[in-house]
């Protein structure tokens, strides 16, 4: 399993790199979800919309306690179009090695992992060569994590997600609409770290400051 | 015969049974062959054999049930029936119902009448004939130009079958022609299937005589005529109407045919093609007409192997180079592996063995040599080994083909690369391809097929309503803390936690599918719910109060919004 690592950068690069941040948030790489409850399904919700439209399949990794506890993906509840390859390991190690073996093939659309607990074989190693694979071969890879500290990692960006009380409903007040999810961007290589509100659109992800998204459902409903 | 052979003969020269150009015979007879350019064998010189399987499809479907562990008794009237104009029509019995008086070609429901006790099941006709293309290959044995017999007119009657092979020379190797056609009775009266072999020189009479004669009938050439004179005409492999046409005018048997004057017969049935024509099948079965046997190419088999000095341990090292040669043997043939399996000989006699699938036909040696890794530390070595085979036990036709302008890989074959890596190390059946079904009931909108093999495309109904992202199987039980008369609970308990209902949306009726489930199966209505800390669920209850289909309601919670 050798990897093809990206060539290393000299210092001028990485300065003009950390200087200009939003080519980053371009750039297929490694990120992790930490789920705030087990039973929320917002971090998959949250890594869909931020995925957007990838036209391609999708490798979804589960192990086995992530699917007994919080199901299956629900193909028609997933965003129109999407095509995944559902993979179900028993072991972490496994969910890792399909994860690597995933990201070597440039014709999926992105890898997602999810893995139960604090496994010893996901380390600071194990993510790297997670990052360095993806960013090799340009296949974004999301690792959605459930009851699980956040310990060392490699992971570009480092996310924890739960759920908001959803906007309402246009036309229904008791019936709950389209979803809101609070995320925090906790650690980062590139980005601001902070606490957004995040909806998902047609156009992708939007992330709001919290002022802000309080104020947009108020005037949603004065008007 | 005198008489007839006075007459003009047919104009097609008598050849002798030849495999068809172009084909490269892999077994040579030496002095049988005649000599290129050389007078042509004069006729009758062939040795042909028939095997009549007279019960060929309920010998199949009693050893495919007695494999399955549930053998049926012989002394119970047995039948397979298949669908007719009116109703099932019976294809196949066995003994006691034969015994019974049922009788194929009998409409099911007159058999009934005859014999209450009958039991009935469907005939599998396309796997009668897999498994009879698969015996022609296992027959290849005795000669290797063995075909499956298919001359007779419409299908055979009572799931009967037959196979043809010329064993002209080869008859020497099994000790004769009489220990040959007992060999082939006791190997595949073995194999669970009644025969009865016959030899003869011509195709036709050895049918005939197969059918219509005393078990494993001998016929020399000079006897030919007067051995099938007293067999009836039915034996002329002839349509059931023109035997009936002949019974009619008086001709029984074939002797009778026979003295007909030639010219009379041509006459009468010049326009009538091969199979209702009686002159045409008595020059078949005379020989003045040819009637090769057309026996089909072999599957072509891939496999190589490595002889090692001394016994090793470990087959990693040898696999690449074996999988290159594998690999230039399949594209020299066009074709694409779809099963590998790597097979170690240990010094101690065992042999053990790995197999890998690929999803799509492939003979790219570096991923055919990739799918094995890490799996060959599942090989037990013993005291190590030394014959190393690699084999492609199932192959597919492979063109080599151009997607693309530019040289990069197509993406197809890239993502069906990784499904090969995944299920290989993995198990096919860990890695899953979902797509749409038809059907409303959600945990059925959704086919779960294994990723490896052809995807089926399918499309299924849109919900009216939206789906969650999450859909747990089987749906969980909630306790409801605090019910109100209309929609959901207020507060439910689930995994131990209480849930407080702060908003819903619903109901959304699934009625249950009445074609598919059982019949006391409840309707849902479905609510989509969100919780006092804005996470949001799928529940449903199942049934409604006064449904008449068992108590009080219950609750299940069935998916997860994001």
């Amino acid at each position: 399993m050798q990897s093809a690592p990206p060539a290393p950068k000299t210092h001028t690069e990485i300065l003009r790199d950390r200087s200009r941040p939003e080519r980053h948030e371009a750039q297929a790489t490694l990120s992790e979800v930490f789920a705030e409850t087990v039973i929320d399904a917002a971090p998959v919700g949250f890594v869909l919309a931020r995925l957007g439209a990838v036209g391609k399949p999708i490798l979804w990794i589960q192990d086995r306690l992530s699917r007994r506890e919080t199901g299956r993906p629900c193909l028609a509840g997933l965003p129109e179009g999407t095509e995944i390859l559902h993979l179900e390991v028993s072991r972490p190690l496994d969910a890792l090695w399909a994860m690597e073996e995933g990201l070597r093939c440039p014709s999926l659309g992105a890898v997602i992992g999810e893995i139960w607990g604090d496994p010893a074989v996901l380390d600071f190693t194990a993510t790297k060569r997670l990052v360095l694979r993806a960013e090799a071969h340009r296949v974004p890879a999301w690792l959605i994590r459930r009851a699980a500290s956040a310990s060392l990692s490699a992971a570009r960006d480092r996310w924890r997600v739960k759920s908001l009380p959803a906007l309402p409903e246009p036309d229904d007040l008791r019936a709950p609409g389209a979803p809101l999810w609070q995320a925090e961007r906790f650690r980062s290589r590139w980005s601001r770290t902070g606490t957004w509100v995040a909806r998902p659109e047609t156009t992708g992800l939007i992330l709001e400051h919290g002022i802000a998204a309080n104020e947009a459902p108020a005037q949603q409903q004065r008007a | 015969m005198r008489q007839a052979g006075k007459l003009p003969l047919p104009s097609a020269p008598t050849a002798p049974a030849r495999r068809p150009s172009g084909a490269r015979p892999q077994w040579r007879a030496g002095s049988d062959l005649p000599e290129r350019g050389a007078a042509p064998p004069p006729p009758l010189a062939r040795r042909i054999t028939a095997i009549h399987l007279p019960r060929f499809a309920m010998e199949r479907w009693q050893r495919t049930l007695a494999r399955r562990g549930d053998a049926p008794p012989e002394d119970i009237p047995q039948a397979l029936a298949t669908e007719g104009p009116h109703g099932p029509v019976i294809h196949s019995v066995n003994r006691a119902a034969e015994e019974a008086g049922v009788a194929a070609g009998a409409r099911v429901v007159d058999m009934r009448a005859l014999c209450p006790e009958l039991r009935v099941d469907y005939a599998n006709l396309a796997g009668d004939r897999a498994a009879l293309d698969r015996l022609v290959l296992w027959a290849r044995r005795w000669c290797p130009w063995t075909a499956a017999d298919l001359s007779a007119p419409g299908p055979a009657a009572g799931g009967a079958a037959g196979l043809v092979m010329d064993t002209t020379g080869s008859d020497h190797l099994m000790g004769g022609e009489a220990a040959m056609l007992r060999a082939m009775e006791e190997q595949l009266s073995a194999l669970g299937i009644s025969a009865a072999p016959a030899t003869a020189p011509t195709h036709g009479a050895a049918w005939a005589l197969a059918r219509h004669a005393t078990p494993r009938s001998l016929c020399p050439p000079e006897a030919l005529a007067q051995i099938v004179a007293p067999l009836p005409v039915a034996a002329l492999r002839l349509a059931p109407q023109t035997v009936l046409l002949l019974q009619r005018l008086g001709l029984g048997r074939i002797g009778d045919l026979a003295a007909v004057p030639r010219i009379s017969l041509a006459r009468r049935f010049s326009r009538a093609p091969l199979t209702e024509n009686p002159l045409l099948r008595l020059d078949q079965m005379m020989g003045r007409l040819a009637e090769p046997v057309g026996a089909g190419e072999d599957p072509p088999r891939f496999a190589v192997q490595s002889r090692l000095a001394e016994p090793v341990q470990d087959p990693t090292a040898w696999l690449p180079e074996l999988c290159r040669e594998l690999c230039g043997g399949l594209a020299a043939a066009g074709f694409g592996a779809r099963r590998l399996m790597v097979s170690v000989y240990r010094t101690d006699g065992e042999v053990s063995s790995v197999s890998a699938t690929t999803a799509m036909p492939s003979r790219d040696p570096d991923h055919l040599c990739r799918l094995f890794e890490g799996r060959l530390e599942r090989i037990d070595p013993g005291f190590g080994f030394d014959l190393i085979t690699l084999a492609a036990p199932a192959v597919e036709n492979l063109a080599a083909i151009q997607t693309r302008l530019d040289r990069r890989e197509d993406d197809g074959a890239e993502l069906a690369r990784l499904i090969d890596r995944l299920a290989a190390r993995l198990g096919s059946g860990a890695l899953r391809r979902p797509g749409p079904a038809p059907s409303h009931i959600p945990e059925r909108a959704e086919a779960w097929g294994p990723a490896l093999g052809h995807p089926k495309p399918a499309t299924g109904p849109t919900p009216a309503a939206p789906r969650p992202l999450r859909l747990l199987y089987p749906p969980e039980e909630l306790r409801v803390l605090y019910a109100v008369p209309e929609g959901p609970p207020a507060q439910f308990v689930w995994r131990r936690l209480t849930h407080r209902v702060a908003r819903f949306a619903g109901p959304e009726r699934i009625a249950p599918e009445w074609w598919r489930d059982r019949p006391g199966a409840r309707l849902r209505d479905y609510y989509r719910v969100e919780d006092q800390n804005g996470r949001r669920f799928w529940i449903f209850r199942e049934g409604i109060l006064g449904d008449g289909r068992g108590h009080e309601p219950a609750w299940f919670l069935h998916g997860i919004f994001g």
